[in-house]
């Protein structure tokens, strides 16, 4: 199998899809706080608290979707501390959000531990199942791939439409993107600042949570500590990369998600010359390239990152 | 107005002492060993298990009192170390792959204290006596009921990382495959992680689309692809099958027991000294152990499994130990 019949093969269109998919999540939901003019770097927090809630919700009975409403009720309330923190107090954006992923992460360890106790293996739950949609998988090729995802997948490539939609052809998202570019004009406009800061944060940090419960429930059925790996981390390059725009968000994450289906791959075919380290890495070093590439033209929110006081000049 | 003694600052200090002194665990009894768990991993990961439940176990018999911290990061592993040598326990059990040089300095700062620790170097004295899972003779014949099995002769195996204890416990495995299956050839992977089991299961699903139908899971996440695909696996350290029914084929099996249980009555004897415990986790110490599911497995490779085992246990067959890193065949 060479590299040509790799990419000709949709199971790898299916794997870049599914490790795609919490990373549209993730990138979605920063974008929609980078776009209010607030970095959220409990993303990565954020995600594990997403993992452990869903899942646990679902294990203690809920069903899946209830689950994954949990999953976006306890990413909305870290979201919520990041933006009390970061947006009235105005505190330093980088020290709030890695705190609040420092802390999301040990209350979901926490919790797991405290709520299962005596375990010699994680428990299983029954995660979402490849969605069977009456002549999807008739199309050719796409169909094939897309017969594969679950309903999360679907979920995923809704959301991507959805942000769009609201961000650049409603008032609401005309008002966050005013917000990130220029807060004074807002509350010129009698806008408040901080409702919109705040309720940006709150509504990305729920989608963020979503990338996290995907793990648990429908890429894999447990919980274990450590298996969101940097995910997060990747999604707040892939906002730069993606320009604050939620079409190339998308683009992105299946970008990434293909780069780390094809070293897989390519380690299974060639993992006697070079060191498995090599292609693990080369999702990564691409994704930095393509982020040098693809940044320098990037229109970055005017505000982000800049604390804004009512009345203050 | 004078408070009562319970309201004082003094009287609420010498409460709190007084209740610390209640609730640390390693408190009462002396005669009990006192040991401590300092684990990198929580303590339902495959390979952590196998010492928790070992020492779980030795709790309940009343043979030690028994306090753990699991999900220590390296970086902190040198603290947790010290604040249970500085508590006075007798003996303390974990893991220090990621910290051999700064573990054996704390344990040369507390030579009373009996440490007995994973580790891929050598014992040091008096008192840091290392241990590994030293599986490969389960593995070897876990192997041979794999090569057998494999019908496109293509055998896939995931790995966390390529280190020695990984590595050896494949190589074994290949070995065995190779012997009932000499036309068979292998795919590997490392994921680089040893809590990745959405990526495990991706790099599975790669590995089975390249023609691999028997799946080496020494990894979380592998046997869930191998039910998804209906293909078969090879377990390691812990027996799942119950979780992946019709799926595993056999186990190599680690049990902690042999290891924990000497190092605890040498501790209290006090005849602990530094000393390579690998040889306990050894099938003839009943250390490691083969599971097979007779109703997956012919018959014929059975009675061959069977009888291999028999030759390892009475020294007539030597496992070979490689520690080199495994590579796909090509």
């Amino acid at each position: 199998m060479d590299i040509l019949q790799i990419l000709l093969n949709e199971s790898f269109w299916a794997a870049t899809l599914r490790i795609a998919t919490p990373l549209i999540f993730g990138v979605l939901g920063a974008l929609i706080c980078e776009k209010s003019g607030v970095l959220n770097l409990g993303i990565e927090g954020i995600f594990v608290a997403g993992a452990m809630a869903g899942w646990m919700a679902v294990w203690f009975g809920f069903t899946l979707w209830m689950g994954l409403l949990v999953a976006v009720i306890v990413g909305g309330t870290f979201g919520l501390i990041h933006a009390i923190l970061t947006v009235p107090l105005g505190l330093s954006q980088h020290v709030s959000g890695l705190g609040v992923t420092l802390l999301a992460t040990s209350i979901s360890y926490f919790t797991y531990r405290t709520a299962l106790p005596k375990l010699s293996s994680p428990p299983k739950i029954e995660p979402f199942q490849p969605l069977d949609i009456p002549y999807i998988s008739e199309i050719p090729f796409i169909g094939l791939v897309l017969a594969e995802q679950t309903a999360m997948t679907w979920l995923a490539l809704f959301m991507v439409v959805l942000v769009w939609w609201i961000l650049n052809r409603t008032p609401l998202g005309l008002s966050i993107r005013a917000v990130g570019d220029n807060p004074d004009a807002v509350d010129a406009q009698g806008l408040s600042v901080y409702g919109l800061r705040i309720g940006a944060i709150v509504v990305g940090s729920s989608v963020m949570a979503l990338g996290g419960a995907f793990l648990t429930m429908s890429a894999f059925d447990s919980f274990f500590f450590g298996m969101v790996n940097g995910r997060g981390w990747i999604c707040i390059a892939l906002v730069i990369f993606a320009s604050w725009r939620p079409g190339k968000a998308l683009l992105g994450a299946i970008l990434f998600g293909a780069f780390d289906a094809f070293q897989v791959r390519l380690q299974t075919e060639v993992g006697a010359f070079l060191p498995s380290q090599v292609f693990l890495m080369a999702p990564y070093v691409l994704s930095i390239i393509a982020l040098v590439i693809v940044a320098r033209r990037a229109e970055y929110p005017r505000a982000l990152l800049k604390p804004w006081f009512k009345g203050a000049r | 107005m004078k408070l009562p003694l319970i309201l004082t600052r003094r009287g609420i200090l010498a409460g709190a002492a007084m209740l610390s002194m209640l609730m640390s665990p390693i408190s009462a009894m002396a005669d009990e060993v006192k040991v401590a768990g300092i684990f990198t991993l929580p303590v339902d990961q495959q390979w952590i298990s196998r010492i928790h439940i070992a020492l779980d176990a030795a709790q309940d018999r009343g043979d030690i009192e028994y306090v753990y911290s699991e999900n220590v990061s390296n970086t902190d592993y040198e603290r947790v170390m010290r604040e249970y040598a500085e508590n006075g326990v007798n003996l303390i059990v974990g893991e220090v792959f990621g910290l051999e040089r700064a573990a054996r300095k704390v344990a040369a700062d507390y030579p009373d204290i009996a440490f007995l620790m994973g580790s891929s170097f050598a014992p040091q004295a008096p008192n840091f006596s290392v241990f590994d899972n030293f599986i490969h003779e389960p593995a070897y014949l876990s192997g041979m009921i794999a090569g057998a099995a494999s019908e496109n002769n293509v055998i896939g195996m995931i790995g966390g990382y390529a280190i020695p204890e990984v590595n050896r416990l494949m190589n074994a495995f290949m070995e065995g495959a190779r012997e009932t299956n000499s036309d068979v050839s292998f795919l590997v992977n490392f994921i680089d992680s040893w809590y990745d089991p959405a990526k495990a299961k991706e790099s599975s699903f790669a590995m089975m689309d390249a023609g691999a139908d028997v799946m080496y899971a020494e990894r979380f996440g592998v046997s869930d692809a191998a039910v998804e695909r209906g293909m078969k696996a090879i377990g390691n350290v812990i027996d799942t099958s119950a979780d992946y029914p019709n799926t595993i084929l056999a186990s190599a099996i680690w049990h902690m027991e042999a290891t924990v249980d000497t190092a605890i009555k040498a501790v209290s004897n006090g005849s602990y000294s530094a000393d390579d415990y690998g040889q306990y986790s050894f099938m003839a110490h009943g250390g490691g152990s083969l599971v097979l599911d007779e109703s997956l497995v012919p018959a014929d490779i059975v009675s061959l499994v069977k009888a291999k085992e028999a030759a390892i246990m009475d020294g007539s067959y030597t496992v070979v130990i490689n520690d080199d890193a495994p590579v796909s065949d090509k």
